[in-house]
C-alpha cells in the first residue's frame, strides 16, 4: 500500500472560524462530517488501473485542490463522483451517507455540481435559458424562468456571478460562459461543486475573478473541489491539497504548510526544475525576415496589422501575449496554412506568403518545421498510430517512399522508434494510438518529428500547454538544444512564465500590433503585462 | 441436360416441391409487385378468377432484382409448374434463355413476343384502346386542353400517349394535348403524390380530361382531377368506380383475362403470337353505372362507330412502337 | 476519454457484427411465426438455399460480386468522411460504358473486352463522381446533396440514351441491344471446370468475382500502404491536421471521389456484361444504396466489406428462395434485410456498448 493516508487539519484549525462565520450554517453541529469521502475508489479501464484505492476526505465549506500530472487520474476520479463512471470498488460518502451515484441525476441529487474545462452550454440559447436547461420545473417556462432571473440576480450581487441572463452564450467570452456553468450549478442548488482545469481557457484577470467567486461561495459553506495542474493557484485559493500520481493518492497536505517545491517533487516523484538551465545565446546569421505582415480574416477583421520582426540563427524569439491578439495567425501565416500580405525573407530568399510556394508543404521542404499550437486538432491524428503520425506532413520524405507507389511502413516505424527513444516517449510503442499518449508524450511525439528534420526555422505554439510538469522540463531542455545547435526558434506562448524563461528576446503582440521588444534580463512580468495589456 | 438439372435440385427445392401437385400454373409478376393497382394487379386478378372458378392452385412469385428474373423463371420450370407465366416486356430476353431449356414446359409471356415453340406471347393494342379513350377525352372537353401523365418515357407508355392524341385529334384537330411522364427511376410507377402534382399543373394549363397510364401513380392523378373537378381517365383495369362522376372512362387492358385463359388452357396450351386488340376484346373502354351519366348517347354512338371501323380495318391507329414516331404530336 | 472501455480488434470486427446478425435474425423469426410460418423452416431454406449448393453459391457470390464494388466504393469514400450515396448514378454510369465498350467495338476475345469494359466503366463512375467531387472541392456544395441529386441525373440520362440512341429500332424494350456473344464473360463454373470442380451453370456469377475480391486487397494496399492512402486517412481522420500537414482537402476530395466512382462504375462489369449482357433501365437496382450498408456494416474496412458483402448475398439469394418456396410476402423479406441492416449499422452502439462492458469486466479480474 504506497497510499499516504491523509494528513488532515482537525475541526480545531483557527482556520475553521474564518472560513464558516456560525450564521451561515444550518449544521454546525455535523460540520466536522466530510462533505464528500472517497473509501478505497478502484477503476480500470481494461489493462489501465486509472483510480487505485482512492482515499480521500474533502471538508465542507472548504477549497480543495487535486493536483497530478496528466493521467495521473484526476478526471477519472471527479468523473465517477458525477456518475459518470461506476467505480470498480470502493464507497462514497456524501455528508457522511454512503451514496450510490450510477448516473449525472444522481449526483445533480446528492448536491454536486460540475463545471467542465469544456462547457456544455447551447450556444444559441440565452443565459438564462441555459441555466435552466434540463431543470424546467414546469411543461411550461414562464415560471422557471422568471424564478431563474430572480436567482441570478441574487447570486450576481453576492458573489461578482453578473452575467447579462438575456445575453446568448455563443456572443459571451469564455470567462462569462464559465460563470454560467457555475450558475447552472448552483441553480441546482449544488452544494459541492467540482471545477475541472478551470483556469486552461481564461486570461489571468479573468482567473483572479474567478477565485473571488470561489472565495465568495465557499464563505456562502459551498464545498469545492479544484482540479488542476497548476502549482500557483493550488497556493493561492485552495485550503487543503491533494496530489495523485499513475493512479493513486499520494498525498494530502494542508496548503499553509507545504510548497510548491514539494508538491511538484509529490507528482512527478522526483526533484523538478522549475526554471531552465541555458547559456546566454550566440545568434548568427539573420535567418527570418519579415515586413508589414498583415492578415484580414474571413470576417473581414484585420487579424496582423503589420508585422516586422526578424529571427536569427540560434536564438529563440518568444511572442507574449494574451490568448487571441493575433499570435496563432503569424504562426499558421509562417507554417503556410493561410495566406497572408507583406514581405518575408528566408535566409536571404523570398518566402511568399501567398498563392504558389506559401503551402505547408513547401515551407517543411524549406526546413521551416512547426509545432502547432492545438496538437489535438493539428499536431496530430488522433486516431492514427504513433508511428503513421511521424509521417504526417513529412509523408512525401524520401526515406519513408523508396518506391513511389508503396510507403515503407516498416521504416516509418524503426524511425518512430528511434524518435521515441530519443524524446523518452512512453510507452514507447509505435503502433500505439495518438489518443492513447497521455498530453506531454503526444507532445514529445510531435517535438521529435519536427525537431528531428533539424529545421533551420521552428516554430512553436504553446509547447506546455495541458504537459505535466516532467514533460515541460523536457521539452525546455530540448529546445535550447536545438537552439544551441543554430536554430532560430519562434516561440508563441501565453505562460509568462515560460517566455521569460526560454526566450533570448521577447516580442509582445496586443491586437495584432507588435507593442514592443525587450530583453528578458532587462523586464518583469509587471512590465510586459502592461505591454499585453495594450498599455504601452 | 441431365447434369444440369442434377445441380438444379438442390435440396430445398425439391422439398418443397414435394408438396405441390404437378403441373399447376405458375405466375411471376414483374419487379413492380403484386399488387401495384394496375398490371401487375390485373394478372393477380386473372389468376385468382381462376382459381375460385376452378378450385385449382398455382404458384406466384414477386421479384425483388432483375438478376432473378431468369432464376425465378428457371425455378418454376424446374419445380414442375405448367403453364408458367411471365409478366412484363422486360421478361421477353429472360424467355429467350430460359424456354429452350425446358420444352416440355408451356411459357406465356405478357406484353412482349418470343418466338419460340414453347411461348405463347399475348401483346396488347394498347394505341387502338387509347385511341378510343382520347375521342370520348375530347368529346367531353370544353376547354381545348386534355392532358396524359405516363410513368416511364418508353415506347410501351409513348403508344398510349399517342393513341390517345390520335383520338383526341380525330374528333377536334385544334386539341391542345398535354404530354409529361413521371419519372426515369422505378419509383415513377408508384408516385401518387407526384402524380397528382403533375396532374394539377396540366390541370392549371387548362386541361379538363387527363389520362393516365402510370401504375399507381395514376391514382394520384385520378385524385386530383377529382379534386379539381375535371375529368380523369383510368388505365388497365376499370378504374371507374374510384372516383364516379369523375372518371370518364377506363381504358381497358384485360391482362386478367390473358392470364386467366393461359391457366384455362393449362399445360400444352396454343404458342405464338395472341394479339389481344379490339377486335379480340383485348382493350376497349369501360363503360357502367359509375360513368353512365357522363358519356352521352352521341358520344357512345361515335366511339362504337370508329371502334366498328378499327376492327375492320377501315381505321388505322399508328402504333408508336413500328417506328417511334407519333403523327399526332 | 470516450468512457466504456475497448474491446479487442478481433471482437470488434466478428463479435459485433454476428451478434447484430443474430439478433435481427431473432425478430424475424418472430415476425415470420407471427404471420404463421416456420421460423425454423424459414432460417433452414434461406441457409440451404444460398449455401447449400453450387447453385445457391453461385447466386450469393453473384450478388455479393455487386456489393463488394459498391460497398467498397463508399468505404473509400468513407475513409476520407466523405459520404458518396451516389454510388447507385456512379453504377449506372458505369454500365453506360461497358456498353458503349461492348457494342461499339467488336472485340476478338473476352479478355481485351474485359479490360476494355472495366476501363469504360470505372471511367465513367469516376467521371460521374468528379462532378461532386469537385463541387464538395471547390465550390463546398455538400456532397450527399450533390450526389444524391446525381442519382436522379443520372437515371434520367441513362433513360434518355436507352430510348433514343442505344434502343434497337422496332423494340419497345427500353434497353441496349445484345451484346455479342465474343464478349460474353465466363462464368466461374466455367473457370472451376478448368480445375476440375463441378459447379452449377445457371447462377451468373462469372469472373468479376476475381475482380471483386482483386479489388477489395487493392483498396486495402491503397488505404494503407500508399502515400496517397495515407493521405486520405489523415484527411478523414482530421481535416486540420491534413492541413497542417501540407495535405491539399481539395485534391484528396476530388481523388477519392474518383477512386469511389471508379469502384462503383466497376459494378456494372458484373450486372451488365456478366450478366444481363446488355444494358436496361435500373440496371444497378439499389445495389449503390446496399454498398452503404455493406461499408457500414464491414466498418469501412475492404475485408470487412467482403465479409459484408456475402452476408448481403446471402440475404439476397436466401430472400429469393424464400419468395419461390414460402407464402412469405416479398415485403417482409425485405423487412428482414432491412433487419439486418438496421442492426448492424444503425443499432451498432446498442450491442457494442455491451460487449464493451463484457470485457471490461472480465478485463478489471
Amino acid at each position: 500500500m504506497i497510499t499516504a493516508r491523509i494528513v488532515f487539519a482537525r475541526p480545531s484549525d483557527p482556520r475553521m472560524s474564518l472560513t464558516h462565520p456560525p450564521q451561515m450554517r444550518q449544521e454546525t453541529a455535523a460540520s466536522d462530517i466530510p462533505a464528500i469521502e472517497l473509501r478505497g475508489i478502484c477503476k480500470a479501464f481494461g489493462p489501465v488501473q486509472a483510480n487505485k484505492d482512492i482515499s480521500i476526505r474533502v471538508r465542507r465549506g472548504t477549497i480543495h485542490g487535486i493536483v497530478g500530472e496528466n493521467g495521473a487520474g484526476k478526471s477519472t476520479l471527479m468523473s465517477i463522483l458525477y456518475g459518470f463512471y461506476r467505480a470498480d470498488a470502493g464507497e462514497i460518502l456524501i455528508n457522511g451517507r454512503p451514496t450510490e451515484i450510477p448516473d449525472s441525476l444522481s449526483a445533480i441529487r446528492a448536491g454536486i455540481g460540475m463545471v467542465f474545462q469544456h462547457f456544455k452550454l447551447v450556444e444559441n440559447f440565452t443565459v438564462l435559458e441555459n441555466v435552466i436547461l434540463g431543470a424546467e420545473g414546469s411543461a411550461l417556462l414562464r415560471p422557471s424562468l422568471a424564478k431563474a432571473r430572480g436567482l441570478l440576480k441574487d447570486l450576481a450581487r453576492e458573489f461578482e456571478l453578473n452575467v447579462d441572463p438575456d445575453a446568448l452564450i455563443e456572443n459571451l467570452s469564455v470567462g462569462h460562459q464559465q460563470r454560467v456553468e457555475i450558475l447552472k450549478a448552483l441553480y441546482r442548488e449544488a452544494d459541492i461543486l467540482i471545477l475541472d482545469e478551470p483556469t486552461g481557457v481564461l486570461t489571468p484577470s479573468e482567473a483572479d475573478h474567478l477565485f473571488r467567486i470561489l472565495r465568495g461561495l465557499k464563505e456562502q459553506g459551498k464545498t469545492i473541489i479544484l482540479i488542476t495542474h497548476k502549482l500557483r493557484e493550488i497556493m493561492d485559493v485552495t485550503d487543503d491539497v491533494s496530489v495523485m500520481r499513475r493512479g493513486e493518492m499520494v498525498a494530502t497536505r494542508a496548503t499553509a504548510q507545504t510548497s510548491p517545491t514539494e508538491l511538484a517533487e509529490l507528482m512527478v516523484g522526483r526533484k523538478v526544475l522549475l526554471r531552465v538551465e541555458k547559456t546566454p545565446a550566440t545568434p548568427g546569421e539573420e535567418v527570418l525576415r519579415v515586413q508589414s505582415l498583415r492578415l484580414v480574416d474571413g470576417q473581414g477583421v484585420e487579424r496582423l496589422r503589420g508585422l516586422d520582426f526578424t529571427i536569427r540563427a540560434g536564438e529563440i524569439l518568444g511572442i507574449a501575449g494574451v490568448a487571441g491578439n493575433g499570435q496563432s495567425e503569424l504562426l499558421e501565416v509562417l507554417a503556410g496554412l493561410r495566406p497572408a500580405t507583406g514581405q518575408a525573407w528566408l535566409r536571404g530568399a523570398v518566402l511568399p506568403l501567398s498563392g504558389p510556394g506559401a503551402d505547408a508543404q513547401t515551407r517543411r521542404a524549406t526546413a521551416v518545421a512547426h509545432v502547432p499550437e492545438d496538437r489535438h486538432r493539428r499536431g496530430l491524428v488522433l486516431n492514427f498510430h504513433a508511428w503513421e503520425n511521424t509521417a504526417l506532413g513529412y509523408h512525401n520524405d524520401p526515406a519513408y517512399n523508396p518506391t513511389p507507389w508503396k510507403m515503407d511502413n516498416d521504416a516509418i516505424i524503426r524511425d518512430t522508434s528511434a524518435k521515441m527513444a530519443a524524446f523518452d516517449v512512453r510507452p514507447p510503442d509505435p503502433q500505439l494510438k495518438a489518443s492513447g499518449f497521455s498530453g506531454g508524450n503526444q507532445q514529445k511525439i510531435v517535438l521529435a518529428r519536427e525537431i528531428e528534420h533539424a529545421p533551420d526555422l521552428l516554430l512553436v505554439g504553446q509547447p506546455t500547454r495541458g504537459v505535466d510538469i516532467g514533460a515541460i522540463e523536457f521539452i525546455h531542455q530540448r529546445l535550447i538544444r536545438l537552439r544551441d545547435a543554430g536554430a532560430a526558434i519562434l516561440l508563441v506562448s501565453v505562460e509568462l512564465d515560460e517566455i521569460m524563461a526560454l526566450s533570448d528576446r521577447i516580442v509582445v503582440m496586443f491586437d495584432g500590433r507588435i507593442m514592443g521588444e525587450r530583453l528578458p534580463e532587462k523586464t518583469n512580468a509587471q512590465e510586459l503585462g502592461l505591454l499585453m495589456a495594450g498599455m504601452a | 441436360m441431365t447434369s444440369l438439372k442434377t445441380f438444379l435440385g438442390a435440396g430445398s427445392a425439391l422439398a418443397f416441391t414435394a408438396t405441390l401437385a404437378h403441373a399447376d400454373p405458375a405466375l411471376m409478376f414483374d419487379l413492380g409487385g403484386k399488387f401495384d393497382k394496375s398490371f401487375n394487379e390485373a394478372a393477380y386478378n386473372g389468376a385468382e378468377r381462376w382459381k375460385a372458378e376452378t378450385g385449382g392452385g398455382y404458384r406466384e412469385i414477386e421479384m425483388q432484382a432483375a438478376a432473378q428474373r431468369v432464376q425465378f423463371a428457371r425455378r418454376l420450370a424446374e419445380a414442375g409448374s405448367n403453364p408458367v407465366v411471365v409478366m412484363g416486356f422486360q421478361n421477353a430476353p429472360t424467355l429467350e434463355e430460359v424456354a429452350p431449356d425446358y420444352p416440355d414446359t408451356s411459357f406465356v409471356l405478357i406484353d412482349a413476343v418470343v418466338d419460340l415453340p414453347n411461348v405463347r406471347s399475348v401483346i396488347f393494342a394498347e394505341h387502338e384502346g387509347s385511341y378510343l379513350v382520347g375521342m370520348l377525352a375530347a368529346m367531353a372537353n370544353e376547354t381545348g386542353t386534355v392532358s396524359f401523365v405516363g410513368g416511364m418515357e418508353i415506347p410501351l407508355i409513348t403508344a398510349f400517349a399517342c393513341g390517345f392524341a390520335q383520338g383526341a385529334k380525330a374528333v377536334n384537330a385544334d386539341i391542345n394535348v398535354i404530354v409529361n411522364y413521371t419519372g426515369d427511376t422505378p419509383a415513377a410507377w408508384n408516385d401518387p403524390v407526384r402524380g397528382g402534382e403533375i396532374a394539377r399543373a396540366q390541370i392549371s394549363q387548362g386541361s379538363d380530361v387527363v389520362f393516365a397510364a402510370a401504375g399507381g401513380t395514376g391514382l394520384g392523378v385520378l385524385q386530383a382531377a377529382a379534386d379539381a373537378g375535371v375529368y380523369s381517365i383510368g388505365v388497365d383495369s376499370n378504374q371507374n368506380y374510384l372516383h364516379p362522376g369523375s372518371v370518364l372512362t377506363s381504358m381497358l387492358k384485360l391482362v386478367d383475362q390473358a392470364v386467366y385463359d393461359a391457366f384455362t388452357d393449362g399445360p400444352g396450351l396454343e404458342t405464338g403470337v395472341v394479339l389481344m386488340d379490339l377486335a379480340a376484346g383485348g382493350v376497349g373502354y369501360a363503360l357502367d353505372e359509375h360513368n353512365a351519366d357522363l358519356i352521352s348517347a352521341e358520344m357512345q354512338e361515335a366511339v362504337e362507330a370508329a371502334r366498328a371501323a378499327i376492327i375492320a380495318g377501315e381505321l388505322s391507329v399508328h402504333d408508336y412502337r413500328t417506328d417511334s414516331v407519333c403523327p399526332a404530336f | 476519454m470516450s468512457g466504456n472501455g475497448r474491446i479487442p480488434n478481433w471482437a470488434d470486427v466478428t463479435l459485433v457484427p454476428l451478434v447484430s446478425v443474430l439478433l435481427a435474425f431473432i425478430l424475424s423469426g418472430i415476425l415470420i411465426w407471427a404471420i404463421g410460418e416456420s421460423p425454423w423452416a424459414a432460417v433452414k431454406l434461406m441457409v440451404e438455399g444460398a449455401f447449400g449448393s453450387s447453385y445457391g453459391w453461385g447466386y450469393t457470390l453473384y450478388y455479393a460480386t455487386n456489393f463488394m464494388f459498391t460497398g467498397l466504393a463508399v468505404a473509400v469514400a468513407f475513409q476520407a468522411r466523405l459520404f458518396n450515396i451516389g454510388g447507385e448514378g456512379q453504377a449506372l454510369l458505369g454500365g453506360l460504358g461497358v456498353a458503349l465498350v461492348c457494342l461499339y467495338i467488336p472485340w476478338p476475345h473476352w479478355s481485351l473486352a474485359l479490360l476494355a469494359a472495366c476501363a469504360g466503366a470505372a471511367g465513367f463512375g469516376a467521371l460521374w463522381a468528379l462532378i461532386p467531387g469537385y463541387l464538395q472541392a471547390r465550390r463546398g456544395s455538400h456532397i450527399v446533396i450533390t450526389t444524391i441529386m446525381f442519382n436522379f441525373i443520372a437515371a434520367s440520362l441513362l433513360g434518355y440514351v436507352l430510348v433514343n440512341v442505344l434502343r434497337p429500332q422496332g423494340s419497345q424494350d427500353p434497353s441496349s441491344p445484345r451484346f455479342p456473344a465474343e464478349v460474353a464473360l465466363p462464368k466461374l463454373h466455367e473457370m472451376l471446370a478448368l480445375v476440375g470442380i463441378p459447379f452449377s451453370r445457371v447462377p451468373p456469377v462469372n469472373i468479376s468475382l476475381l475482380i471483386a475480391v482483386g479489388m477489395c486487397f487493392a483498396v486495402w494496399f491503397l488505404l494503407w500502404r500508399t502515400r496517397l492512402g495515407y493521405q486520405i486517412r489523415a484527411f478523414g481522420e482530421s481535416e486540420p491536421a491534413a492541413e497542417y500537414a501540407g495535405i491539399s482537402p481539395a485534391r484528396i476530395t476530388i481523388y477519392v471521389m474518383l477512386i469511389s466512382g471508379a469502384l462503383a462504375g466497376l459494378m456494372a462489369v458484373n450486372s451488365v456484361m456478366g450478366e444481363q449482357q446488355r444494358l436496361v433501365l435500373n440496371a444497378v437496382e439499389g445495389a449503390g444504396f446496399i454498398g452503404i450498408a455493406v461499408a457500414l456494416m464491414g466498418r469501412n474496412h475492404p475485408f470487412g466489406v467482403f465479409l459484408a458483402a456475402i452476408l448481403f448475398g446471402f440475404l439476397y439469394q436466401g430472400g429469393a428462395e424464400l419468395a419461390l418456396w414460402t407464402s412469405i410476402p416479398r415485403e417482409l423479406i425485405v423487412v428482414i434485410q432491412a433487419l439486418v441492416i438496421l442492426f448492424t449499422g444503425a443499432l451498432d452502439n446498442m450491442v457494442r456498448i455491451p460487449i464493451a462492458r463484457l470485457f471490461a469486466l472480465r478485463g478489471a479480474r
